[in-house]
């Protein structure tokens, strides 16, 4: 047996492996161990109907069969309506939102907003973000009753939240040498939000609204379920009318305007930088 | 002109920057400030435009004691200092005019900035000090397009339009090959004598400092140490400013390099990993 050696030792021998992340060899098994009974713990818990799930199976492969023969024909004038009231909601709300959500996102950027204002900004955000957009989506349509506007409304509160926070780590990530460039040729501070800040952000900004803009359409799909209109409204109504043609018909044109506003999104990130 | 008075800046770390630091330059004459990393040149110029708010003491350009404006006596008083900077620090997405027109930001509203509508005069001023700096045909380059001894060409222009009355320079050729730094140096030694400008300049490089100021000052730990001509510059004082080192110059060229990544400065290296 060689004496133990330490790391400088070895590495003299050419023997070198990286640090391993828990310096303990007990801990770390120890750790491996309980996760890998956690695992097996939890898994044994699932409780699951294995008659019910063949009985599902029928069900689920009736849905899916009739994505064979989607119906758009039958009802496209509800599709139409639903289709232009989503893609109307999704604008509006991207587009307040994100109006909305850039003086936030500058108060709730450590770096160059004041205490104070910081915690009102965050606080704003956090709200925003802690509610899921089917609770909000519920709770406006309560204030405002079925329809678009309580869908619009809750989809531009979930875009600020969005929003904001991710600019705000972004202003708080900027090259502060170019900020003390322009402060130190004397200019105010909104000249240095425009000169120093705005640049560096820009590209993210833009990026991440047409980012939000695809999401505010998938979400308007999902929200109209719980009645604040849109197509999501109208797959509702044709699936609780076990219309699954209809229903596949606009599942269908959901996923292609997803993937359209995903290729556009890409290629305007791109040309942005 | 430029006045220092027993100044000292304490950082909320608790550490000592700069103790009792006494410079008076008068008009049109440029000063290196020399010293290791971690002396307070930094710190020491950007307590004069107040970047860095000092401690205790006075800062006097001109008449105006610096150290006692308001928010808005200091956005006036900082019209009047041109600041260069080690790595160019130019706005990357925005182009050449735009980029030295935002020396004018002091003089102008929000909305002409905003809106990149400056006066005529000041855009034909900021052309001729891009010819001037022999960048008159990038004037629509974005500023990330450039090389390097462009960039800090940009960075003087932006300076200047300041119409200043004195420049602050911080390790203006610590990114850039000697022969680029040589220009550098150069240009803004020929600026100042044409402008009667003064300048402090913070360098690593001796000779650089030795070759292109009229007056050397060594900052140590945050003290004066040095304060004379550049001839007065010995290894003495050298090894009294930077510690026992073989001074010989026979080395020199090769030094150039060598010194610099010895002793790296932390505002460098931080910016380097910004870069990738």
């Amino acid at each position: 047996m060689k004496p133990l050696l330490n790391r400088t030792d070895l590495a003299r021998q050419g023997q070198w492996r990286p640090m391993p992340l828990i310096r303990d060899v007990r801990y770390r098994y120890l750790l491996i161990l309980a996760v890998l009974a956690y695992f097996c713990l939890a898994f044994l818990s699932i409780d699951v109907n294995w008659t019910r799930v063949a009985e599902g199976m029928g069900r689920a492969a009736r849905f899916l069969s009739a994505f064979l023969q989607p119906d758009f024909t039958s009802r496209s004038q509800d599709i139409i309506n639903g289709l232009l009231e989503s893609l109307t909601m999704t604008l509006t709300s991207t587009v307040i939102g994100v109006l909305l959500a850039i003086p936030v996102g500058v108060g709730a950027a450590r770096n160059i907003a004041p205490l104070p204002i910081y915690l009102f900004c965050r606080a704003i955000i956090a709200i925003s973000r802690t509610f899921q957009e089917i609770i909000i989506a519920i709770l406006f349509v309560v204030m405002f009753g079925f329809g678009p506007l309580a869908g619009m409304i809750t989809l531009a509160f979930a875009t600020v939240g969005f929003m904001a926070k991710l600019l705000a780590e972004d202003i708080e990530d900027i090259d502060e040498r170019q900020v003390e460039a322009i402060r130190s040729t004397g200019a105010r501070w909104l000249q240095l939000m425009n000169y120093a800040v705005q640049p560096q952000v820009m590209p993210r900004l833009i990026g991440l609204s047409v980012y939000r803009l695809d999401i505010n359409f998938r979400e308007s799909a999902v929200i109209g379920i719980v009645g604040a209109g849109g197509i999501g409204a109208t797959l509702n109504t044709s699936l609780s009318r076990y219309e699954y043609g209809t229903a596949a018909a606009i599942l269908i044109i959901i996923i292609a305007i997803v993937m359209l506003t995903e290729y556009c999104s890409g290629y305007i990130r791109r040309w942005v930088q | 002109m430029l006045s220092i008075q027993s100044l000292s800046k304490r950082y909320n770390t608790g550490d000592r920057a700069l103790t009792n630091v006494n410079i008076q330059i008068p008009k049109g004459q440029v000063v290196a400030l020399i010293g290791p990393s971690g002396a307070g040149k930094s710190t020491l110029i950007r307590c004069v435009n107040r970047l860095v708010e000092p401690t205790e003491g006075q800062v006097f350009l001109g008449d105006t004691q610096l150290t006692q404006l308001n928010n808005r006596q200091l956005r006036a008083a900082r019209r009047r200092m041109g600041m260069i900077f080690q790595d160019y620090a130019l706005i990357d997405r925005l182009s050449v005019m735009e980029n030295v027109l935002s020396g004018y930001l002091g003089y102008t509203g929000f909305w002409r900035s905003f809106l990149r509508r400056y006066p005529q005069d000041v855009i034909a001023e900021a052309f001729r000090l891009l010819e001037r700096v022999g960048l008159e045909s990038f004037i629509d380059k974005r500023a990330d397009a450039l090389s390097g001894g462009q960039r800090q060409r940009v960075g003087i222009a932006r300076a200047l339009l300041q119409n200043p009355q004195i420049l602050l320079v911080d390790e203006p050729t610590a990114s850039l090959d000697p022969k680029t730094s040589r220009q550098i140096m150069r240009l803004i030694r020929e600026l100042c004598a044409e402008r009667e400008l003064s300048a402090i300049i913070n360098i690593h490089d001796v000779h650089l400092a030795q070759q292109f100021a009229d007056r050397i000052i060594g900052l140590k730990a945050g003290e004066v140490v040095f304060d004379g001509e550049p001839e007065a510059l010995d290894t003495d004082m050298l090894t009294l400013i930077y510690g026992e080192e073989d001074w010989n110059p026979q080395t020199d060229t090769e030094d150039d390099d060598s010194v610099q990544t010895q002793t790296p400065d932390p505002i460098r290296m931080g910016a380097k990993v910004a870069m990738v």
